[in-house]
């Protein structure tokens, strides 16, 4: 379902992503991990058409991001990390005007932006404007705003910050249930628990390229990793801090 | 306690963090931004070069005359210049304290930095001068440089020699800082009785009320009289009338007396203490004040969203009869209607725009053409072409304000727009016609009013009804266009948009593209002015006339098509 091909993204002298390669079948609910500043992001946002790759390319639904962008993002919901929205829209209106982005509108859109609102309970919310939220609000409107339009695939970019524990909740049994019903999701997390319990396949990231990717199995065997948890795996791949730095750092 | 803490609260001072400790960060982010448009940019520096140069030496030329003309009345020309420079300060006085309201509130209650400082141990004292010095130089460095040609003209007329520069900034400095102490201590007033998000509203709406009274007061109180001494009963009251200042206690006055004084080796130090002994004072109780309210102010300032919410009783409506249009527009167009008049500070600039095109129709109304006497056919028909290129001007400005900023508006949300499967062309032609259309029924109008008000032959109303309507659809196109080119997505203030760099680069676009409008209409107009005189009553359309509007629909119709192109790519191309 999301196909990424030797994609490459370069600001200048600086690489930021080098020459990722990944195949995200439908149906499956994929973690991409790594450390700040490892690629993940720019990964998601080429993939939503946001930035144009240097080199490489991106299918979504086996439509080309930048060559057939239309038909691709028609079948994509996108759920950035920082909930940016219009501050002078209310909670209905800016999924409306999503909606409407989309080419949907009427009765149907009406039905569907109640439903989302109640799911999330935002409903008391509904007619407010989108400034008087709190930050864990607008990440559930923005990502009420990518299932409006009953997308195929959906690229979530640090879905649970600033959600509270039951919308966090929400949110998993949300992505599994679509997940069980054909679609796709591509969720970048740095919550290493939750991509252990959530995610059918991972990818971890490093340096702009991936450098471990499958089942937690598969990941295992390919780091010669035994019985280790993924965090163990995951600061193994990417190094940390010894107990010792720490301690110099904290002056205890 | 732990060695960290220990040895932090050894090194620290007990006041905290010093006042360039504060403005660090600030100091270095606006190094790096010049850095960042240097690399690659000659371009646009050589056209800031071209465009501030030119601006500086226009303004220079212009007061050189008027100043060496004055200089040949030695006995009150002095006298007038010292009038004259009162008066330029007094109307920047009043800009900056406006300025200084609206920046003030930014500063000292929105800025990104102030979580940090106002957790950390900095005494307020110091966080006070800091924010001063940083509402000072956000609010007063255009008026400063406005005010280099002018005082430079002083300086050479008046033979001021080398130090000028530095008698000028002691005299303006302490005349900047009072009304940035006022602008803050009125702003840190009202946060306290409002929350902050309120007070920008209200702010903007007092703002630019005052400026529109500036505006017409200055209009009212016409000082082109100044200019006509024979409007005065005689000589001595004239005199009387300028040695008298409009007010003893005007710094403006101090500022301007201080300026002259210098220029006319006067040894007179009142002036100079006036205003350093006035602008201290003022910050000392403004510290005093800042002390007191600031920490309740500031509280106030993280509270107060607007909760209200306008304009649901024409969204309907406006809906209905937009049913016409496919859905991804229609709700770009109206998501584009409420953002706009929801934002106090966007549609309250409706009304600076009413004032101005007031004022625009009261000075061609105040023009002396109709006083009894039969005014020449040719002197109405060169007056109304040459509306034409003012009613341009106006138009231009009002484009730069409400359309070239639209695409920067949409600013942090532009991930949303880019990943959806949206159309940048039409999300493009939305923004065009939103803006576009009230600027066309606004040109129309004005140059209906203001053509009939100069009495119009129907061939020159028919020729001007076209070229502004030309110049309307090309300036809309450019004002869009240079928006996308030269964007501003991380401005924290709409209002900073439209004096921006490519702000500029609009205003000088349009005003090139005006020149060659009226460049290619010239011809035909002095060809039909020509056969007037010839003895024809009233000389009809000739060819060379439609020649000359279908060029300027050519030339118009290239302008409107070629930059949105161009624009569409550059927004399709855009890493964000």
């Amino acid at each position: 379902m999301i196909q990424l091909n030797e994609l490459t993204k370069r600001y200048g002298k600086f690489t930021a992503v080098n020459g990722i390669s990944l195949e995200i079948p439908t149906g499956t609910l994929y973690g991409l991990l790594g450390p700040n500043g490892a690629g993940k992001t720019t990964t998601m946002r080429m993939i939503a058409g946001i930035l144009r790759p240097t080199s490489g390319t991106v299918t979504v639904a086996g439509y080309d991001v930048v060559r057939q962008p239309m038909e691709a993002k028609q079948r994509l919901g996108f759920i950035p990390d920082r909930p940016f929205v219009y501050d002078k829209l209310t909670g209905a209106e800016f999924l409306r005007f999503v909606a409407g982005l989309y080419g949907q509108s009427g009765a149907d859109v009406e039905r569907r932006i109640d439903e989302l609102l109640d799911l999330f309970e935002l409903v008391p919310w509904k007619n407010e404007l989108t400034e008087a939220y709190s930050h864990g609000m607008r990440q559930k409107l923005i990502i009420s705003s990518a299932l409006v339009h009953r997308p195929e695939v959906i690229v979530v970019d640090e879905p649970m910050v600033g959600l509270d524990p039951k919308s966090a909740r929400l949110l998993k049994d949300i992505f599994r249930h679509f997940v069980e019903r054909g679609g796709t999701v591509l969720m970048s997390t740095h919550t290493l628990e939750i991509a252990e319990v959530m995610c059918d396949r991972i990818g971890i990231v490093f340096g702009g390229q991936v450098v471990a990717a499958g089942t937690m199995a598969e990941i295992r065997a390919q780091t010669e990793s035994g019985a280790a948890t993924l965090e163990e795996v995951f600061l193994k791949l990417t190094g940390g801090l010894n107990a010792r730095e720490l301690s110099d750092i904290l002056g205890r | 306690m732990s060695s960290v803490t220990s040895s932090a609260v050894e090194s620290s001072p007990p006041r905290g963090a010093g006042i360039t400790r504060i403005l660090f960060p600030k100091w270095r982010s606006v190094l790096a931004r010049l850095a960042k448009e240097r690399s690659g940019a000659g371009t646009r520096i050589l056209l800031l070069v071209l465009i501030g140069g030119g601006f500086w030496a226009g303004a220079f030329g212009a007061f050189y005359r008027v100043l060496k003309y004055l200089g040949t009345t030695p006995e009150i020309g002095a006298l007038l210049a010292g009038k004259i420079l009162s008066m330029i300060l007094l109307a920047f006085g009043s800009i900056l304290l406006l300025s200084n309201l609206v920046t003030a509130l930014s500063v000292f209650f929105l800025a990104k930095d102030l979580d940090m400082l106002v957790s950390a141990p900095v005494d307020w004292g110091r966080l006070y001068v800091a924010k001063l010095g940083e509402t000072l130089i956000h609010s007063s460095w255009m008026v400063a440089l406005m005010l280099v040609p002018i005082l430079t003209a002083y300086g050479v007329v008046y033979d001021g020699g080398p130090l000028v520069p530095v008698a000028a900034i002691g005299a303006l400095l302490p005349f900047f800082v009072l009304p940035t102490v006022v602008g803050s201590a009125i702003t840190l007033i009202l946060v306290n009785v409002f929350p902050a998000r309120r007070t920008r509203d209200l702010l903007s709406l007092i703002a630019i009320g005052a400026v529109g009274g500036v505006v017409i007061f200055l209009r009212v109180l016409r000082p082109e009289q100044l200019s006509r001494p024979e409007g005065f009963r005689n000589l001595v009251d004239f005199v009387a009338e300028l040695q008298a200042p409009s007010h003893p206690l005007m710094p403006s006055d101090w500022a301007a007396d201080a300026v002259m004084n210098w220029l006319q080796h006067v040894g007179d130090p009142l002036p100079l203490l006036l205003l350093w002994s006035t602008a201290a004072a003022f910050v000392v109780l403004g510290a005093a004040l800042h002390s007191r309210l600031y920490p309740s102010g500031y509280s106030k300032a993280q509270e107060g969203a607007d909760k209200y919410v306008a304009g649901t009783r024409w969204q309907a409506t406006l809906s209905r009869a937009l049913a016409f249009l496919p859905v991804t527009r229609r709700e770009f167009i109206l998501k584009d209607l409420r953002v706009f008049f929801r934002d106090t500070t966007q549609w309250s600039q409706l009304i600076l725009l009413a004032v101005l095109l007031i004022v625009y129709v009261f000075n061609i109304r105040a023009l002396p053409l109709y006083t009894g006497e039969r005014v020449p056919y040719m002197l109405v028909t060169l007056v109304v072409f040459l509306n034409q290129g003012l009613g341009g001007f106006v138009l231009a400005a009002i484009a730069a304000r409400f359309i070239f900023p639209s695409v920067s508006l949409e600013g942090r949300q532009l991930w949303l727009l880019k990943s959806s499967p949206l159309d940048l062309r039409s999300m493009l032609w939305s923004k065009y016609w939103v803006g576009t259309a009230p600027l066309l029924v606004v040109a129309l109008g004005i140059t209906l009013v203001t053509n009939s008000i100069l009495r119009a032959s129907p061939f020159m109303m028919f020729l001007s009804l076209v070229t502004i309507a030309c110049f309307t659809l090309a300036a809309g196109s450019l004002a869009l266009s240079l928006g996308v080119l030269y964007p501003q997505f991380d401005t924290e203030n709409a209002a900073q948009i439209p004096t921006s760099f490519g702000g500029m680069v609009f205003m000088m676009a349009s005003i090139a593209l005006l020149a060659a409008i009226i460049a290619i209409e010239a011809r035909p107009v002095s060809a039909h002015l020509a056969a007037y005189q010839m003895g024809e009553e009233a000389p009809g359309f000739t060819r060379e006339l439609w020649l000359a509007v279908g060029g300027v629909f050519l030339v118009s119709a290239a302008v409107t098509l070629i930059p949105l192109s161009r624009s569409r790519k550059r927004l399709e191309a855009l890493d964000l």
